[in-house]
C-alpha cells in the first residue's frame, strides 16, 4: 500500500496538533488566502466540464500538468467567491501533492478531508471536498505507471 | 412601499434588505445571525455584531439523527442573548440556503420573530459593506423555550409514505441529475449516502435555487415564483405539500418560499429526505 505523500502527511500532522478549533480554522483561512487559480496557459474560462469536481457546490475544477519525470502538478479553480473551504483544500492539495509520485497520490484516502477540517462538516460540504480529493486521485491514477 | 413589499409576497415582513440590516447593526432588539454551509466563512469575516449559528454543531443532536431538543434550543438562545422579543435576522452563504434552514429549525420551536436578509452574505459583500472578524459577546438571556413542534412544518417517513399513497403533492428540490438518479450511477462519484437513486413517486422537480435571482441572490418576485411553482408544476396555495432534498437543507429554502413568500398554508419539510428514502427497504421509488 503506497504511503501518503510526505508533504501531505506533514501538513496533516501539523493540523492535527492544533486541538483548538478556532486556531485550526484561522490557519485554514490563512491557507485559503494562498490559493492560486489555475494558470491561463493551462485553462481559461469557460472551464471544461470534464475538469469540474462532481458534488462540489463551490464549483471547483482540477487539472493535472505532467512533469518530465511523469509526476503531475495539480492546478485548481474555485468559482464560488465564498468557497473558502474549497480554496483551502485546493491550496493544500496543490502545495503538498504536486510532484509527488502519482501512485501515492492515486491512493490518497478521501477521509483526509476530516483530518484537515474536522468531523463537524455538513454532508454536502464533506462530499464536495472529498470530490476534490477523488478527482486529484483519478488524475494521478491515469498518470501512474502501469503495474 | 419598500422594494421588497413591491414584489407582491404574502408575508413581505419575513425579509429585510441589506440597507435595513446596515441601519440596525446596533439595535439591541435585533440579533443578526450568520448561518453557513462553509464553516470557514463566519470566522473569515462577518457583519459587525453578527453571531454564528452553525448547523452541524448548534442545531443538531450530537448523537442521533435529529434536531436539538427544547433544552438545547433554550441553551442556544440564552447563549446568543436572544429573548422572545428579539428579532432574529438570518443570513448566510449559498443564496441563504443555510440561513433558511436555521430559520426553519427556529420555527420548530415557535420563535416566529425571525427574518431573512434578502440576498444573503454575498449581496452584503458585493455592496462593499463592512465585515469584521471580531466575535461579539452578548449578555446571556433567560429565554424559556417551548417544546419542539414537529407536527406543523416537519414530515416524517411514515407520513410521507401515506402522503405518496394518497397522491399528495411533493417537490424534489435537488438537481435534475439527483432527481433522475443518474448521479448515483456515475463512475468515480462520491457516495451520496443513499443505496438507490431516483425520487419519491409523484414528486415534481424544482431545483431550489430557481427561487432566487442568480445575479444578486435576492428572491424572485411573487409573480415569478408563482410562474414556477404554480404555472410549471401546478401547485395550489391550499395544497398539502411535502418538500425534500438530500437531508432537508435545500428544501427548507423552498419551504420558506412557499410558506412565507407565496403564503401556502400546509408545507412540510421532510428532513429525512433522500438519504432516508433512498435507503428504506420496500418503499416505492421512481426514476
Amino acid at each position: 500500500m503506497p504511503e501518503i505523500p510526505e508533504k501531505l502527511a506533514r501538513t496533516l500532522e501539523n493540523l492535527e496538533l492544533i486541538s483548538d478549533r478556532s486556531e485550526r480554522i484561522q490557519l485554514l483561512i490563512d491557507i485559503a488566502n494562498r490559493y492560486r487559480e489555475v494558470p491561463q496557459r493551462i485553462a481559461q474560462r469557460p472551464f471544461p466540464e470534464e475538469n469540474k469536481v462532481p458534488a462540489c457546490e463551490s464549483e471547483a475544477y482540477v487539472w493535472g500538468e505532467r512533469r518530465p519525470d511523469g509526476a503531475l502538478d495539480y492546478h485548481f479553480a474555485v468559482e464560488n467567491p465564498q468557497g473558502i473551504s474549497a480554496k483551502a483544500m485546493a491550496a493544500i492539495l496543490e502545495d503538498t501533492l504536486s510532484g509527488a509520485p502519482p501512485e501515492q497520490v492515486a491512493a490518497i484516502p478521501q477521509d483526509i478531508v476530516y483530518r484537515i477540517f474536522g468531523r463537524e462538516l455538513s454532508m454536502g460540504k464533506s462530499m464536495g471536498l472529498m470530490g476534490m480529493v477523488s478527482m486529484v486521485a483519478n488524475l494521478a491514477k491515469r498518470a501512474a505507471p502501469s503495474p | 412601499m419598500s422594494e421588497i413589499e413591491s414584489r407582491g409576497y404574502v408575508r413581505p415582513e419575513v425579509l429585510v434588505s441589506t440597507d435595513w440590516v446596515a441601519d440596525h447593526l446596533k439595535d439591541p432588539g435585533v440579533r443578526i445571525v450568520e448561518s453557513n454551509e462553509d464553516p470557514l466563512l463566519y470566522p473569515s469575516g462577518h457583519i459587525p455584531g453578527a453571531v454564528e449559528v452553525d448547523w452541524t454543531r448548534d442545531l443538531n443532536d450530537p448523537v442521533r439523527r435529529d434536531y436539538l431538543g427544547r433544552d438545547g434550543f433554550q441553551a442556544l438562545m440564552r447563549r446568543l442573548g436572544v429573548t422572545p422579543d428579539t428579532t432574529v435576522i438570518f443570513y448566510g452563504d449559498r443564496n441563504n440556503w443555510w440561513a433558511t434552514y436555521a430559520y426553519w429549525v427556529f420555527q420548530l420551536f415557535g420563535h416566529d420573530n425571525a427574518k431573512i436578509m434578502d440576498g444573503g452574505r454575498i449581496k452584503w459583500v458585493n455592496e462593499g459593506r463592512p465585515l469584521t472578524q471580531e466575535v461579539p459577546s452578548y449578555p446571556a438571556s433567560d429565554y424559556q423555550a417551548k417544546e419542539r413542534d414537529d407536527k406543523r412544518i416537519r414530515a416524517f417517513r411514515d407520513e410521507v409514505l401515506r402522503h405518496v399513497e394518497k397522491k399528495g403533492r411533493l417537490v424534489d428540490v435537488r438537481s435534475p441529475a439527483e432527481f433522475t438518479g443518474e448521479r448515483l450511477h456515475m463512475p468515480e462519484y462520491p457516495n451520496e449516502g443513499a443505496l438507490r437513486g431516483g425520487h419519491i413517486p409523484g414528486a415534481a422537480s424544482v431545483p431550489w435555487a430557481r427561487a432566487v435571482n442568480a445575479e444578486d441572490g435576492t428572491f424572485k418576485t411573487a409573480d415569478e415564483l408563482r410562474a414556477i411553482y404554480e404555472g410549471e408544476v401546478g401547485l395550489k396555495k391550499d395544497d398539502d405539500v411535502v418538500v425534500y432534498c438530500r437531508i432537508g437543507e435545500r428544501s427548507s429554502h423552498t419551504w420558506f418560499v412557499l410558506t412565507n413568500l407565496l403564503g401556502y398554508r400546509q408545507v412540510r419539510n421532510y428532513d429525512g429526505s433522500w438519504t432516508e428514502w433512498g435507503n428504506l427497504v420496500g418503499v416505492p421509488i421512481e426514476r
